[in-house]
């Protein structure tokens, strides 16, 4: 009785290794695929390879300890930005990931949302809603050096999303996690230079 | 059985969601958009037709005694084929679609149609039963995603119909979902008592 | 201490398996036409859960994982929870008759409650500690029974009420339920440290 079930899930797991196997590279290239895309889509120009001077870098601020990843952009040898992906955990549904280009000033050029778990039709609008140029959503061009990346109730400069107030207090927290990663992170490296 | 009846069969009379009422989770938790009932529907299809096929195969030589287990363990090895290939070619929907494609080994229409259909039939037969049942999921998966996404953004398919601020958001959300589901399931009654 | 405290009441009110994340609905309609069996089908889910996740767990974290057999994860987890069920009944009805009176009718259905299996992965997927996984299993089993119980009061009130012939048997649940999740809708924004 027993003989045969050991046998189905036995064929079962070769079948899956088989499988595995099959999709571990597909699944490696869709992921380096999209995270280069988005790398390219938030940085200005640039003619180095920001993936292979990628750098990591821990902020420490009001969320306790954040784990960044830097890809530097370079035009002639010169820092012309960075894209910054970082994580926030207060989000509605949890973790948000985001990567955020910034301008070598510190202005924010573009952003993606990574991942996410954020209600549909709320929350989840946050891909676009920061980017939208309508009274005081978009973060585009604006930097957190002049302008305060909180939530306008929470008495700072940018709207958050209607009725997800969390998840914009969160993306904001991200993008201001970020932008700490950046300063501090491009400080240092100009001083080993 | 001819085929043609089979099909018929999970489509209309034995519809897994509106008659039959199975795998209410799935068909509550992926219908925010069309897209995403539709992409549910076409994975639970596929999970359907293949385990319906090799269980009907294998039927002669599985104990009756370890059945169950037996059929749970096809059901779970095509569903993490599904999960695996979809990962690698359309990460995307995988990424809407999230908890919900694992938790297809659960949904009751499989192991169902597994113990009703496929344990008793050829697998010519069995595969009619899995693409009438799958079929019937999906179309239903479709139409509730179609209308929650209609009523909250004004969208279908990602489709503008009407400006999305004349939208009530409250059927995106979790209550929209079951207070759909309920009307649609009445308008079905309605129709077929008449 | 915190952390504990807020994953407690975020499972339980804000996050409700049933009424928010759509897991578990089959016997939230099922079994919820008395009190009475949905506190008994409440209690063996939460026993089930709790002791369910602590297994997967320790099998991800001290089998899967070192092995590389991720992709095994789904079968081996439904087979654990498959024996883990039989195993109760066959423990309780030898040790405990009494309990094995009350909640044995409710075991076999709860292989096939998405709930067992979903909180198994979802506690993976956070990233969760052994501790944390534990007060999450419990605290997400509580909120289970509490949303089956609820509905089963509001049922029982219900069925002595006047239908329209059309609304009358699903429907109606399913608008009832979903007037209830409006209700626990309330609770979002609910945040403790």
């Amino acid at each position: 009785m027993l003989w045969s079930l050991t046998l189905i899930t036995a064929i079962a797991g070769g079948l899956l290794g088989y499988t595995n196997q099959l999709t571990e590279e597909p699944i490696a290239k869709a992921e380096k695929a999209s995270r280069e895309k988005a790398i390219q889509q938030v940085l200005p120009a640039y003619d180095n390879s920001p993936i292979d001077e990628q750098l990591t870098y821990t902020v420490h601020n009001e969320f306790g300890e954040t784990e960044t990843t830097i890809y530097p952009a370079k035009k002639d040898g010169k820092l012309a930005g960075a894209a910054v992906e970082c994580s926030n955990n207060t989000g509605y549904g949890g973790e948000i990931r985001i990567i955020v280009g910034f301008e070598a000033d510190g202005t924010i050029k573009d952003y993606q949302v990574l991942k996410h778990q954020e209600t549909p039709g709320l929350g989840a609008k946050m891909g676009d809603w920061f980017r939208t140029d309508k009274n005081k959503q978009s973060i585009i061009g604006k930097s957190p050096a002049e302008t305060n990346f909180h939530v306008t109730k929470d008495s700072g400069d940018i709207d958050a999303i209607t009725a997800a107030t969390i998840t914009s207090r969160a993306f904001l927290g991200a993008v201001r996690t970020a932008y700490t990663a950046y300063t501090e992170s491009m400080k240092g490296g100009e001083d080993h230079e | 059985m001819n085929k043609t009846k089979i099909l018929l069969n999970g489509l209309i009379k034995e519809n897994p969601t509106f008659v039959l009422l199975l795998g209410m989770c799935p068909t509550l938790g992926t219908t925010t958009s069309a897209m995403g009932g539709l992409g549910m529907g076409l994975s639970t299809l596929f999970v359907l037709i293949c385990s319906n096929v090799v269980i009907s195969m294998v039927k002669n030589i599985i104990p009756d005694k370890v059945r169950i287990p037996a059929f749970i363990v096809i059901i779970a090895t095509f569903v993490t084929i599904l999960q695996l290939c979809m990962q690698a070619y359309v990460p995307e929907l995988y990424a809407t679609l999230g908890l919900f494609i694992p938790l297809i080994v659960v949904n009751c229409i499989l192991l169902g149609r597994a113990e009703a259909f496929a344990a008793k039939h050829t697998p010519f037969e069995s595969f009619f039963d899995g693409l009438g049942i799958g079929l019937g999921f999906t179309v239903a998966l479709t139409l509730l995603g179609s209308v929650r996404e209609f009523l909250g953004t004004g969208h279908i398919f990602g489709l503008s119909i009407y400006p999305e601020e004349y939208g009530s958001l409250i059927f995106i959300l979790a209550p929209g979902a079951f207070i759909a589901l309920g009307f649609l399931i009445a308008i079905i009654h309605t129709f077929k008592t008449r | 201490m915190l952390t504990y405290i807020s994953i407690f009441i975020t499972a339980i009110f804000v996050n409700n398996i049933v009424l928010s994340q759509f897991l578990g609905i089959c016997p939230f309609l099922g079994v919820s036409k008395r009190i009475d069996s949905a506190l008994g089908m409440g209690a063996a889910v939460t026993f089930v859960m709790t002791i369910s996740t602590i297994v997967t767990y320790l099998l991800q974290s001290y089998l899967l994982m070192p092995l590389g057999l991720n992709y095994m994860q789904t079968i081996v987890f439904i087979l654990v929870i498959a024996a883990l069920v039989q195993l109760l009944e066959i423990i309780m009805k030898k040790i405990a008759p009494a309990l094995y009176q009350a909640l044995g009718v409710f075991l076999p259905l709860i292989t096939t409650n998405c709930t067992i299996l979903g909180v198994a992965l979802i506690v993976i997927q956070k990233n969760m500690t052994l501790l944390e996984a534990t007060v999450y299993a419990i605290s997400t089993a509580l909120g289970f029974t509490l949303a089956l119980v609820i509905f089963a009061g509001m049922r029982e009130q219900m069925s002595l009420s006047r239908i329209p012939k059309a609304m009358q048997g699903t429907p109606i649940a399913l608008i009832t339920a979903g007037l209830l999740a409006m209700a626990f809708m309330g609770f979002s924004g609910i945040k403790i440290g």
